[in-house]
Protein backbone atom coordinates (compact mmCIF):
# COMPACT_ATOMS: atom_id res chain seq x y z
CA UNK A 1 0.00 0.00 0.00
CA UNK A 2 1.44 3.45 -0.88
CA UNK A 3 2.58 5.57 2.04
CA UNK A 4 0.13 8.41 1.36
CA UNK A 5 -2.84 6.07 1.44
CA UNK A 6 -1.58 4.50 4.66
CA UNK A 7 -1.32 7.94 6.21
CA UNK A 8 -4.85 8.78 5.10
CA UNK A 9 -6.23 5.55 6.57
CA UNK A 10 -4.40 6.08 9.87
CA UNK A 11 -5.62 9.65 10.27
CA UNK A 12 -9.21 9.03 9.21
CA UNK A 13 -9.57 5.86 11.26
CA UNK A 14 -8.13 7.38 14.40
CA UNK A 15 -10.40 10.41 13.94
CA UNK A 16 -13.47 8.21 13.49
CA UNK A 17 -12.69 5.95 16.43
CA UNK A 18 -12.14 8.95 18.69
CA UNK A 19 -15.43 10.56 17.68
CA UNK A 20 -17.21 7.24 18.16
CA UNK A 21 -15.78 6.86 21.66
CA UNK A 22 -16.74 10.46 22.41
CA UNK A 23 -20.34 9.62 21.51
CA UNK A 24 -20.25 6.66 23.90
CA UNK A 25 -19.27 8.90 26.83
CA UNK A 26 -21.76 11.63 25.81
CA UNK A 27 -19.38 14.43 24.89
CA UNK A 28 -21.42 17.54 23.96
CA UNK A 29 -22.15 17.76 20.25
CA UNK A 30 -20.21 20.95 19.63
CA UNK A 31 -17.02 19.38 20.97
CA UNK A 32 -17.17 16.14 18.96
CA UNK A 33 -15.20 17.37 15.97
CA UNK A 34 -12.31 18.83 17.94
CA UNK A 35 -12.19 15.80 20.24
CA UNK A 36 -11.78 13.68 17.12
CA UNK A 37 -8.92 15.85 15.94
CA UNK A 38 -7.07 15.58 19.24
CA UNK A 39 -7.22 11.79 18.90
CA UNK A 40 -6.10 11.89 15.26
CA UNK A 41 -3.18 14.23 16.00
CA UNK A 42 -2.02 12.20 18.98
CA UNK A 43 -2.14 8.98 16.99
CA UNK A 44 -0.42 10.59 14.02
CA UNK A 45 2.50 11.65 16.22
CA UNK A 46 2.74 8.13 17.62
CA UNK A 47 2.43 6.45 14.23
CA UNK A 48 5.02 8.65 12.51
CA UNK A 49 7.49 8.15 15.36
CA UNK A 50 6.96 4.39 15.36
CA UNK A 51 7.59 4.50 11.61
CA UNK A 52 10.91 6.21 12.31
CA UNK A 53 11.78 3.43 14.82
CA UNK A 54 12.01 5.88 17.68
CA UNK A 55 11.04 3.34 20.31
CA UNK A 56 7.68 2.66 21.87
CA UNK A 57 8.11 4.74 25.02
CA UNK A 58 9.10 7.96 23.28
CA UNK A 59 6.32 7.56 20.72
CA UNK A 60 3.72 7.09 23.46
CA UNK A 61 5.10 9.96 25.49
CA UNK A 62 5.08 12.43 22.62
CA UNK A 63 1.68 11.18 21.45
CA UNK A 64 0.22 11.85 24.88
CA UNK A 65 1.97 15.23 24.97
CA UNK A 66 0.36 16.13 21.63
CA UNK A 67 -3.06 15.11 22.94
CA UNK A 68 -2.51 17.12 26.11
CA UNK A 69 -1.48 20.23 24.18
CA UNK A 70 -4.40 19.86 21.76
CA UNK A 71 -6.78 19.38 24.66
CA UNK A 72 -5.46 22.51 26.34
CA UNK A 73 -5.78 24.65 23.19
CA UNK A 74 -9.23 23.32 22.31
CA UNK A 75 -10.44 23.72 25.89
CA UNK A 76 -9.41 27.38 25.94
CA UNK A 77 -10.98 28.01 22.56
CA UNK A 78 -14.30 26.31 23.35
CA UNK A 79 -14.28 27.24 27.05
CA UNK A 80 -14.94 23.65 28.05
CA UNK A 81 -13.19 21.28 30.49
CA UNK A 82 -9.97 19.75 29.20
CA UNK A 83 -11.03 16.15 29.85
CA UNK A 84 -13.71 16.40 27.18
CA UNK A 85 -10.91 16.39 24.62
CA UNK A 86 -8.37 14.29 26.51
CA UNK A 87 -10.43 11.21 27.31
CA UNK A 88 -11.52 10.35 23.77
CA UNK A 89 -8.15 11.48 22.41
CA UNK A 90 -6.33 8.95 24.53
CA UNK A 91 -8.33 6.00 23.18
CA UNK A 92 -6.12 5.16 20.17
CA UNK A 93 -3.01 5.25 22.37
CA UNK A 94 -4.31 2.86 25.04
CA UNK A 95 -2.09 -0.26 24.92
CA UNK A 96 -5.11 -2.44 24.18
CA UNK A 97 -3.42 -4.95 21.91
CA UNK A 98 -0.58 -5.56 24.34
CA UNK A 99 -2.96 -5.88 27.29
CA UNK A 100 -4.97 -8.41 25.34
CA UNK A 101 -1.91 -10.47 24.47
CA UNK A 102 -0.84 -10.35 28.12
CA UNK A 103 -4.20 -11.71 29.28
CA UNK A 104 -4.10 -14.42 26.65
CA UNK A 105 -0.60 -15.50 27.59
CA UNK A 106 -1.59 -15.53 31.26
CA UNK A 107 -4.63 -17.72 30.68
CA UNK A 108 -2.78 -20.09 28.39
CA UNK A 109 -0.18 -20.60 31.12
CA UNK A 110 2.73 -18.81 29.48
CA UNK A 111 3.84 -16.92 32.58
CA UNK A 112 7.09 -15.52 31.25
CA UNK A 113 5.49 -13.88 28.21
CA UNK A 114 2.55 -12.70 30.33
CA UNK A 115 4.85 -10.97 32.80
CA UNK A 116 6.86 -9.37 30.03
CA UNK A 117 3.75 -8.04 28.30
CA UNK A 118 2.18 -6.81 31.55
CA UNK A 119 5.35 -4.90 32.29
CA UNK A 120 5.21 -3.37 28.83
CA UNK A 121 1.60 -2.25 29.43
CA UNK A 122 2.66 -0.64 32.71
CA UNK A 123 5.60 1.14 31.05
CA UNK A 124 3.41 2.46 28.24
CA UNK A 125 0.85 3.69 30.77
CA UNK A 126 3.68 5.44 32.61
CA UNK A 127 4.93 7.04 29.41
CA UNK A 128 1.43 8.34 28.67
CA UNK A 129 1.18 9.75 32.19
CA UNK A 130 4.50 11.56 31.77
CA UNK A 131 3.32 12.95 28.44
CA UNK A 132 0.24 14.37 30.12
CA UNK A 133 2.39 15.76 32.89
CA UNK A 134 4.57 17.64 30.42
CA UNK A 135 1.47 19.01 28.69
CA UNK A 136 0.14 20.26 32.01
CA UNK A 137 3.48 21.81 32.84
CA UNK A 138 3.43 23.60 29.50
CA UNK A 139 -0.14 24.76 30.08
CA UNK A 140 0.67 26.19 33.48
CA UNK A 141 3.85 27.96 32.44
CA UNK A 142 2.25 29.58 29.38
CA UNK A 143 -0.75 30.54 31.47
CA UNK A 144 1.47 32.18 34.04
CA UNK A 145 3.43 33.98 31.34
CA UNK A 146 0.23 35.33 29.83
CA UNK A 147 -0.97 36.41 33.26
CA UNK A 148 2.24 38.29 34.08
CA UNK A 149 2.15 39.93 30.63
CA UNK A 150 -1.41 41.10 31.30
CA UNK A 151 -0.37 42.51 34.67
CA UNK A 152 2.55 44.47 33.14
CA UNK A 153 0.22 46.10 30.63
CA UNK B 1 -31.77 24.67 58.49
CA UNK B 2 -30.31 24.64 55.06
CA UNK B 3 -27.77 27.03 53.74
CA UNK B 4 -28.62 27.72 50.13
CA UNK B 5 -25.07 28.51 49.08
CA UNK B 6 -23.65 25.31 50.53
CA UNK B 7 -26.47 23.24 49.06
CA UNK B 8 -25.88 24.72 45.61
CA UNK B 9 -22.16 24.04 45.81
CA UNK B 10 -22.76 20.46 46.88
CA UNK B 11 -25.29 19.93 44.10
CA UNK B 12 -22.81 21.23 41.51
CA UNK B 13 -20.09 18.99 42.91
CA UNK B 14 -22.28 15.93 42.99
CA UNK B 15 -23.41 16.39 39.39
CA UNK B 16 -19.81 16.75 38.25
CA UNK B 17 -18.64 13.61 40.03
CA UNK B 18 -21.60 11.67 38.67
CA UNK B 19 -20.67 12.88 35.21
CA UNK B 20 -17.10 11.62 35.60
CA UNK B 21 -15.16 14.84 36.19
CA UNK B 22 -11.67 14.97 37.66
CA UNK B 23 -11.73 15.72 41.35
CA UNK B 24 -9.62 18.87 41.30
CA UNK B 25 -12.10 20.43 38.86
CA UNK B 26 -14.92 19.62 41.30
CA UNK B 27 -12.93 21.30 44.08
CA UNK B 28 -12.22 24.30 41.94
CA UNK B 29 -15.81 24.77 40.75
CA UNK B 30 -17.26 24.49 44.25
CA UNK B 31 -14.79 27.00 45.70
CA UNK B 32 -15.41 29.32 42.80
CA UNK B 33 -19.20 29.28 43.22
CA UNK B 34 -18.83 30.02 46.93
CA UNK B 35 -16.40 32.86 46.26
CA UNK B 36 -18.54 34.41 43.56
CA UNK B 37 -21.64 34.18 45.73
CA UNK B 38 -20.35 36.41 48.46
CA UNK B 39 -16.61 36.52 48.56
CA UNK B 40 -16.50 33.92 51.27
CA UNK B 41 -13.68 31.44 51.41
CA UNK B 42 -15.05 27.93 51.19
CA UNK B 43 -13.26 24.88 52.45
CA UNK B 44 -13.95 21.86 50.35
CA UNK B 45 -13.01 18.26 50.81
CA UNK B 46 -13.90 15.97 47.95
CA UNK B 47 -13.63 12.24 47.48
CA UNK B 48 -15.21 10.13 44.74
CA UNK B 49 -17.79 8.89 47.23
CA UNK B 50 -18.67 12.02 49.18
CA UNK B 51 -18.30 15.79 49.44
CA UNK B 52 -17.83 18.13 52.40
CA UNK B 53 -18.01 21.88 52.32
CA UNK B 54 -17.72 24.55 54.99
CA UNK B 55 -17.54 28.33 54.97
CA UNK B 56 -14.77 30.12 56.73
CA UNK B 57 -17.02 32.57 58.54
CA UNK B 58 -19.77 30.22 59.67
CA UNK B 59 -19.91 27.20 61.93
CA UNK B 60 -21.60 25.13 59.25
CA UNK B 61 -20.51 22.01 57.47
CA UNK B 62 -22.62 20.17 54.95
CA UNK B 63 -21.91 16.91 53.28
CA UNK B 64 -23.37 15.01 50.38
CA UNK B 65 -22.79 11.35 49.57
CA UNK B 66 -22.18 10.36 45.96
CA UNK B 67 -23.85 7.03 45.39
CA UNK B 68 -23.45 6.45 41.68
CA UNK B 69 -20.58 7.37 39.43
CA UNK B 70 -21.44 7.34 35.79
CA UNK B 71 -19.95 8.86 32.69
CA UNK B 72 -21.63 11.86 31.13
CA UNK B 73 -19.37 14.58 29.78
CA UNK B 74 -22.36 16.74 28.86
CA UNK B 75 -23.06 17.22 32.57
CA UNK B 76 -19.47 18.16 33.36
CA UNK B 77 -19.47 20.70 30.56
CA UNK B 78 -22.92 21.93 31.67
CA UNK B 79 -21.87 22.65 35.25
CA UNK B 80 -18.72 24.31 33.96
CA UNK B 81 -20.81 26.56 31.72
CA UNK B 82 -23.24 27.47 34.51
CA UNK B 83 -20.38 28.26 36.86
CA UNK B 84 -18.92 30.58 34.23
CA UNK B 85 -22.23 32.40 33.76
CA UNK B 86 -22.58 32.73 37.52
CA UNK B 87 -19.12 34.22 37.72
CA UNK B 88 -20.02 36.68 34.96
CA UNK B 89 -23.05 37.74 36.99
CA UNK B 90 -25.59 36.48 34.47
CA UNK B 91 -27.29 34.25 37.02
CA UNK B 92 -28.36 34.71 40.63
CA UNK B 93 -27.73 32.00 43.19
CA UNK B 94 -31.36 30.85 43.08
CA UNK B 95 -31.31 30.73 39.29
CA UNK B 96 -28.05 28.82 39.34
CA UNK B 97 -29.54 26.28 41.68
CA UNK B 98 -32.67 25.87 39.56
CA UNK B 99 -30.56 25.39 36.44
CA UNK B 100 -28.38 22.81 38.22
CA UNK B 101 -31.44 20.84 39.31
CA UNK B 102 -32.65 20.89 35.74
CA UNK B 103 -29.24 19.78 34.49
CA UNK B 104 -29.22 16.94 37.01
CA UNK B 105 -32.59 15.53 36.02
CA UNK B 106 -32.76 16.03 32.29
CA UNK B 107 -29.52 16.14 30.38
CA UNK B 108 -29.84 14.82 26.85
CA UNK B 109 -27.91 11.64 26.23
CA UNK B 110 -27.22 10.24 22.80
CA UNK B 111 -29.92 7.66 21.94
CA UNK B 112 -29.03 4.02 22.52
CA UNK B 113 -29.00 3.11 18.84
CA UNK B 114 -26.49 5.86 18.15
CA UNK B 115 -24.28 4.70 21.02
CA UNK B 116 -24.35 1.12 19.76
CA UNK B 117 -23.58 2.35 16.26
CA UNK B 118 -20.71 4.41 17.67
CA UNK B 119 -19.42 1.32 19.48
CA UNK B 120 -19.46 -0.57 16.18
CA UNK B 121 -17.54 2.22 14.44
CA UNK B 122 -15.09 2.51 17.33
CA UNK B 123 -14.43 -1.25 17.31
CA UNK B 124 -13.87 -1.62 13.62
CA UNK B 125 -11.59 1.39 13.16
CA UNK B 126 -9.58 0.67 16.29
CA UNK B 127 -9.05 -2.90 15.14
CA UNK B 128 -7.18 -1.62 12.09
CA UNK B 129 -5.26 0.91 14.20
CA UNK B 130 -4.18 -1.54 16.89
CA UNK B 131 -3.43 -4.50 14.67
CA UNK B 132 -1.32 -2.25 12.41
CA UNK B 133 -2.42 -4.46 9.52
CA UNK B 134 -4.86 -3.43 6.85
CA UNK B 135 -7.20 -6.25 7.68
CA UNK B 136 -10.28 -5.19 5.69
CA UNK B 137 -11.89 -8.62 5.71
CA UNK B 138 -12.42 -8.67 9.49
CA UNK B 139 -13.95 -5.19 9.69
CA UNK B 140 -17.67 -6.11 9.43
CA UNK B 141 -17.30 -8.85 12.03
CA UNK B 142 -15.45 -6.53 14.41
CA UNK B 143 -18.22 -3.93 14.04
CA UNK B 144 -20.97 -6.47 14.74
CA UNK B 145 -19.14 -8.01 17.69
CA UNK B 146 -18.30 -4.62 19.17
CA UNK B 147 -21.91 -3.47 18.90
CA UNK B 148 -23.24 -6.65 20.52
CA UNK B 149 -20.72 -6.56 23.35
CA UNK B 150 -21.41 -2.90 24.06
CA UNK B 151 -25.17 -3.46 23.97
CA UNK B 152 -24.83 -6.29 26.50
CA UNK B 153 -22.75 -3.97 28.68
CA UNK B 154 -25.30 -1.14 28.47
CA UNK B 155 -28.23 -3.40 29.18
CA UNK B 156 -26.59 -5.00 32.18
CA UNK B 157 -25.49 -1.67 33.65
CA UNK B 158 -29.15 -0.64 33.68
CA UNK B 159 -30.30 -3.91 35.21
CA UNK B 160 -27.79 -4.34 38.01
CA UNK B 161 -26.07 -1.99 40.42
CA UNK B 162 -23.19 -4.41 40.91
CA UNK B 163 -19.96 -2.91 39.61
CA UNK B 164 -17.67 -4.59 37.09
CA UNK B 165 -20.15 -7.35 36.23
CA UNK B 166 -21.37 -5.48 33.17
CA UNK B 167 -17.80 -5.11 31.86
CA UNK B 168 -17.15 -8.79 32.45
CA UNK B 169 -20.30 -9.93 30.67
CA UNK B 170 -19.74 -7.42 27.85
CA UNK B 171 -16.24 -8.79 27.29
CA UNK B 172 -17.54 -12.33 27.46
CA UNK B 173 -20.17 -11.57 24.80
CA UNK B 174 -17.44 -10.03 22.66
CA UNK B 175 -15.30 -13.14 23.03
CA UNK B 176 -18.01 -15.65 22.31
CA UNK B 177 -19.54 -13.85 19.32
CA UNK B 178 -16.09 -13.27 17.86
CA UNK B 179 -15.28 -16.95 18.26
CA UNK B 180 -18.57 -17.99 16.62
CA UNK B 181 -18.04 -15.47 13.83
CA UNK B 182 -14.55 -16.72 13.06
CA UNK B 183 -15.79 -20.31 13.17
CA UNK B 184 -18.51 -19.44 10.66
CA UNK B 185 -15.85 -18.02 8.37
CA UNK B 186 -16.95 -14.39 8.72
CA UNK B 187 -13.55 -13.36 10.04
CA UNK B 188 -9.97 -14.55 9.91
CA UNK B 189 -8.12 -13.33 12.95
CA UNK B 190 -9.87 -13.96 16.27
CA UNK B 191 -7.23 -11.88 18.07
CA UNK B 192 -7.72 -8.79 15.94
CA UNK B 193 -11.51 -8.93 16.14
CA UNK B 194 -11.47 -9.22 19.94
CA UNK B 195 -8.89 -6.45 20.39
CA UNK B 196 -11.02 -4.03 18.40
CA UNK B 197 -14.39 -5.07 19.73
CA UNK B 198 -13.41 -4.82 23.39
CA UNK B 199 -12.30 -1.19 23.07
CA UNK B 200 -15.68 0.50 23.71
CA UNK B 201 -15.64 -1.14 27.16
CA UNK B 202 -12.20 0.20 28.10
CA UNK B 203 -12.33 2.49 31.19
CA UNK B 204 -10.91 5.53 29.40
CA UNK B 205 -12.48 8.03 31.77
CA UNK B 206 -11.11 6.33 34.87
CA UNK B 207 -7.60 6.07 33.40
CA UNK B 208 -7.40 9.69 32.29
CA UNK B 209 -8.93 11.09 35.47
CA UNK B 210 -6.67 8.99 37.63
CA UNK B 211 -3.59 10.43 35.93
CA UNK B 212 -4.89 14.00 36.05
CA UNK B 213 -5.96 13.78 39.69
CA UNK B 214 -2.64 12.31 40.77
CA UNK B 215 -0.82 15.13 38.99
CA UNK B 216 -3.04 17.69 40.68
CA UNK B 217 -2.15 16.26 44.09
CA UNK B 218 -5.49 14.59 44.73
CA UNK B 219 -3.88 11.34 45.77
CA UNK B 220 -6.97 9.86 47.38
CA UNK B 221 -9.16 10.36 44.31
CA UNK B 222 -6.35 9.35 41.98
CA UNK B 223 -5.89 6.07 43.81
CA UNK B 224 -9.63 5.39 43.84
CA UNK B 225 -9.99 6.08 40.13
CA UNK B 226 -6.87 4.12 39.35
CA UNK B 227 -8.22 1.16 41.27
CA UNK B 228 -11.49 1.48 39.37
CA UNK B 229 -9.58 1.39 36.07
CA UNK B 230 -7.54 -1.63 37.11
CA UNK B 231 -10.60 -3.54 38.30
CA UNK B 232 -12.49 -2.75 35.08
CA UNK B 233 -9.53 -3.90 33.04
CA UNK B 234 -9.33 -7.11 35.09
CA UNK B 235 -13.05 -7.73 34.58
CA UNK B 236 -12.62 -7.33 30.83
CA UNK B 237 -9.58 -9.60 30.92
CA UNK B 238 -11.48 -12.29 32.80
CA UNK B 239 -14.40 -12.06 30.37
CA UNK B 240 -12.04 -12.62 27.45
CA UNK B 241 -9.99 -15.23 29.27
CA UNK B 242 -13.05 -17.42 29.75
CA UNK B 243 -13.17 -17.92 25.98
CA UNK B 244 -9.67 -19.37 25.85
CA UNK B 245 -10.34 -21.66 28.76
CA UNK B 246 -13.57 -23.06 27.38
CA UNK B 247 -12.81 -23.49 23.71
Amino acid sequence: MPYGLQLLVQVSFSYLSTVAFAIIINVPRRALNLAGWSGAIGWLVYWLLMGLHSGRMLANLLGALAIGVCGMLFARRKKMPVIIFNIPGLVPLVPGATAYQAVRALVLGDMEVALQLTLRVAMVAGAIAVGFMLAQLLAETTYRMQATKAVKK
Amino acid sequence: MENELLATCLLAGRIMIEGGSEMYRVDDTMTRIARNAGGERAMVFTTPTGLFIALDSQPLVQLAPVRKRGIDMEKVAGVNQLSRSFQAGELTLAQLRARLVKLDTNTPYFPVWLQVLAAALCSTTLMVIFAQKYDWFDMPLAAAVGALGFYAYLWLSHVTTMRFISELVGAFVVGITAWVGVRLGLGQSLDNVIIGAVMPLVPGVAITNSIRDMLAGHLLSGMARGMEAILSACAIGVGIALIFRFF
